[in-house]
């Protein structure tokens, strides 16, 4: 088993040294002229106006933590699935519960209207 | 030195190395991506422990959904750069000794328990692990109570963000 | 002779040991060469593929396509790596130079690593890891983490708008997506993917649950960013999104990444729904099932390509309404019904065929009824009908209405 884990830290490495290599080998051969102008923001040819890092509306942050409910949520759904086989009958029925429960939660955002984007 | 103890070595330092720069990072997102380099430096540590579904679900939960979470409530504020506002107060040093005291109590507590220097009992393979796990989570005889507690728990958490973000 | 690939491989394994190798360096050595050699092939696929989807899209589009360089321009992508190796690198002012230069190889190795648990054959598996499936889960979030980062970093307003639109849509599509994988390692009772393959035969997934295939496939193509859900880069609204100040090999590694991320996306449902590796006598000739795992693959990938060079990008409002409404409900009850469906299966034991014939012919009664309650209900946002009018109107006409 620690093989495995082994070969998934040198996958990562190699995944990882790849793409710096592929990024980093074009600098030794292409040009490097910068001016204030190039390296201008692009923005429609338009000089930027103020701070770029405006305020957002909080529909993003809702939408982000009911995502990691779900997310969190899964986390107790996987060994669930895993064990079913040997289970009995009312264990799959305890799971189906669960996932009942935050179905509800589900359905009272919907009916919030909190997943209507606006 | 053998390979594992390397790993092990590299993943402490890494670890350490991101935590510190969490606090001491002048930008909001930077501390919060330093942040993400510590966790998954915590699930290398799970993996070393051979608890490689508490790992996953580290990179998952953490890096998935934590870190967009809190870039998103950063974007909900106005000015992640806080260049003109000083990083420490008046009160570290206090701050620093306190910290080191308790870290030292906690290392004398860690070496002199007795359960320290018993290994846990080995599974029989990994794959049964997530198995009995489960089996645990919805045997009424072990956990089903915690479990379906848990789902109530999620459902107030998602019904409790909607309440206070969300305005029409 | 049979099993070719395992041959070569305990070849390699003594040859480094006779030269003076431990046991444990010489497998270390083996994992180094089979983690290079899977993720140059992943490159030479993408350059492979890049020629032949814009071969296809051409010839959808009804145009050439390229044409240019060799012959039916198969030496395009090469000719397109040469131009991208010498591109400078442009860095906007006031950009976050770390994450900014991070982000692009984050973005590669995110969809690079997922290749590490993959199944070729029936014994060539890089590594058969308990929790495969969440593996690929979670190293999938490290692309979304890129994301956020290439639209922070870049101080720029399209690129942060796209990249916060982008990752809404990601986390949002992350959940059909997961409750689908979660069907097939119910039924497989693992999350191995060497045990989900053996369990599909010979009855593949995706006759047993067509539904949470058909969700898997639809999540996953919101996933990787192709249009239909192509929002991520809408380039009458944001430019091109995230990537807006990327140029060079920087811009190249997103678009190499979006590439290979659709191959693997093609990948995943071949090994979750269409079996993986098995096949006629694939068993027995390893060789046989690398065949058919990529052929597999690069099927649905063209189906991919298909729909995405058919239909045109929907609105974001639209998109998230779909996810929200429809799929992620819809696969919870699909979860619900094939749990309960599989268990009492379980308790009556019937012949195998009765059991795929049951549950498909459950999957296909849930999306009926699915479609027809989502038919009946009204869309949240009123469609409002403006009065056509001419694109160009006379002044005349225009005085003598008023």
């Amino acid at each position: 088993m620690p093989s495995y884990w082994l070969y998934i830290g040198i996958f990562l490495a190699v995944a990882v040294a790849f793409p710096i290599i592929a990024v980093s080998l074009p600098s030794l051969i292409s040009p490097h002229k910068p001016s204030r102008r190039k390296q201008e923001v692009y923005e429609c040819g338009i000089e930027t106006d103020g701070d770029i890092r405006v305020q957002f509306k909080s529909q993003y942050y809702i939408y982000s933590l009911i995502f990691l409910v779900f997310d969190i949520e899964t986390v107790f759904l996987f060994p669930w699935a895993v064990s079913l086989g040997e289970l009995p009958l009312f264990a799959v029925v305890e799971g189906v519960i669960f996932i009942i429960i935050l179905f509800a939660g589900l359905i009272y955002a919907m009916r919030k209207g909190a997943l209507t984007w606006i | 030195m053998s390979l594992g103890l390397f790993i092990f070595l590299l993943m402490v330092v890494v670890t350490i190395v991101a935590a510190v720069a969490v606090v001491t990072s002048r930008n909001l997102v930077n501390a919060a991506m330093w942040l993400m380099v510590a966790l998954f430096g915590a699930a290398i540590a799970f993996v070393l422990l051979q608890a490689t579904y508490i790992a996953v679900i580290q990179v998952l939960v953490y890096i998935g959904a934590i870190a967009v979470l809190i870039v998103y409530t950063i974007m909900l504020t106005r000015d992640p750069d806080e260049k003109h506002v000083p990083g420490v107060n008046k009160q570290w040093p206090i701050a620093a000794v306190l910290s080191l005291v308790l870290f030292l109590g906690l290392a004398y507590f860690y070496y002199t328990l007795p359960q320290t220097n018993v290994l846990a009992p080995t599974l029989d393979g990994d794959l049964n692990a997530i198995s009995q796990l489960g089996a645990l989570l919805v045997s009424p005889n072990a956990y089903v109570l915690p479990f379906e507690l848990a789902s109530i728990l999620l459902l107030a958490a998602l019904i409790g963000s909607i309440v206070v973000a969300w305005r029409k | 002779m049979a099993d070719l690939i395992n041959v070569i491989e305990s070849w390699l394994f003594n040859l480094i040991v006779s030269w003076g190798a431990s046991q444990g360096l010489a497998q270390f050595i083996l994992q180094v060469l089979g983690s290079l050699l899977v993720v140059v092939l992943c490159f030479v696929i993408v350059i492979a593929l890049i020629w032949v989807e814009r071969k296809l899209a051409g010839r959808i589009q009804d145009r050439f396509g390229p044409n240019r360089a060799g012959p039916y321009g198969i030496f395009q992508s090469f000719a397109d790596i040469i131009k991208i190796f010498t591109k400078e690198y442009v860095t906007p002012t006031g950009a976050d130079k770390g994450l900014f230069n991070i982000a692009p190889v984050l973005a590669m190795a995110s969809v690079l690593a997922i290749w590490a648990v993959f199944p070729f054959a029936i014994n060539v598996i890089g590594a058969d890891i308990s929790v495969g499936v969440l593996y690929i889960v979670a190293i999938g979030s490290f692309g979304i983490l890129a994301i956020l980062m290439a639209g922070w970093s870049s101080n720029n307003r399209f690129a942060l708008l796209g990249a916060s639109r982008s990752v809404a849509m990601l986390i949002s599509y992350e959940i059909p997506m997961v409750i689908s994988l979660l069907i097939p390692v119910l039924l497989a009772k693992s999350m191995k993917l060497s045990a989900i393959i053996d369990a599909q035969r010979p009855w593949w997934f995706l006759i047993v649950t067509p539904l949470a295939a058909l969700f898997f496939l639809i999540s996953s193509m919101a996933e990787i960013g192709k249009a239909p859900f192509d929002l991520l880069e809408a380039e009458s609204e944001l430019v091109a999104g995230y990537h807006t100040e990327y140029s060079g090999m920087k811009f190249g590694m997103f678009y190499v990444a979006e590439f290979l991320h659709q191959y693997t996306v093609g990948a995943l449902v071949t090994i979750f729904f269409l079996g993986g590796w098995t096949g006629p006598m694939a068993a027995t000739w390893p060789i046989l099932g690398v065949i058919y795992f990529f052929t597999k693959t690069f099927i649905v990938y063209l189906a991919i390509s298909w729909i995405r060079l058919s239909l045109p990008r929907i609105r974001i409002d639209e998109m998230l309404d779909l996810n929200w409404k429809f799929l992620i409900p819809v696969s919870f009850l699909n979860l619900i019904m094939v749990a309960v469906a599989d268990r009492v299966l379980m308790e009556l034991d019937p012949a195998r065929w009765i059991y795929v014939g049951v549950m498909f012919v459950l999957s296909m009664a849930l999306l009926l009824m699915s479609l027809i309650v989502a038919g009946m209900t009204k869309p949240a946002v009123e469609r409002v009908e403006f009065p056509s009018r001419a694109v160009a109107v006379s002044p005349q006409s225009d005085r003598s209405k008023s």
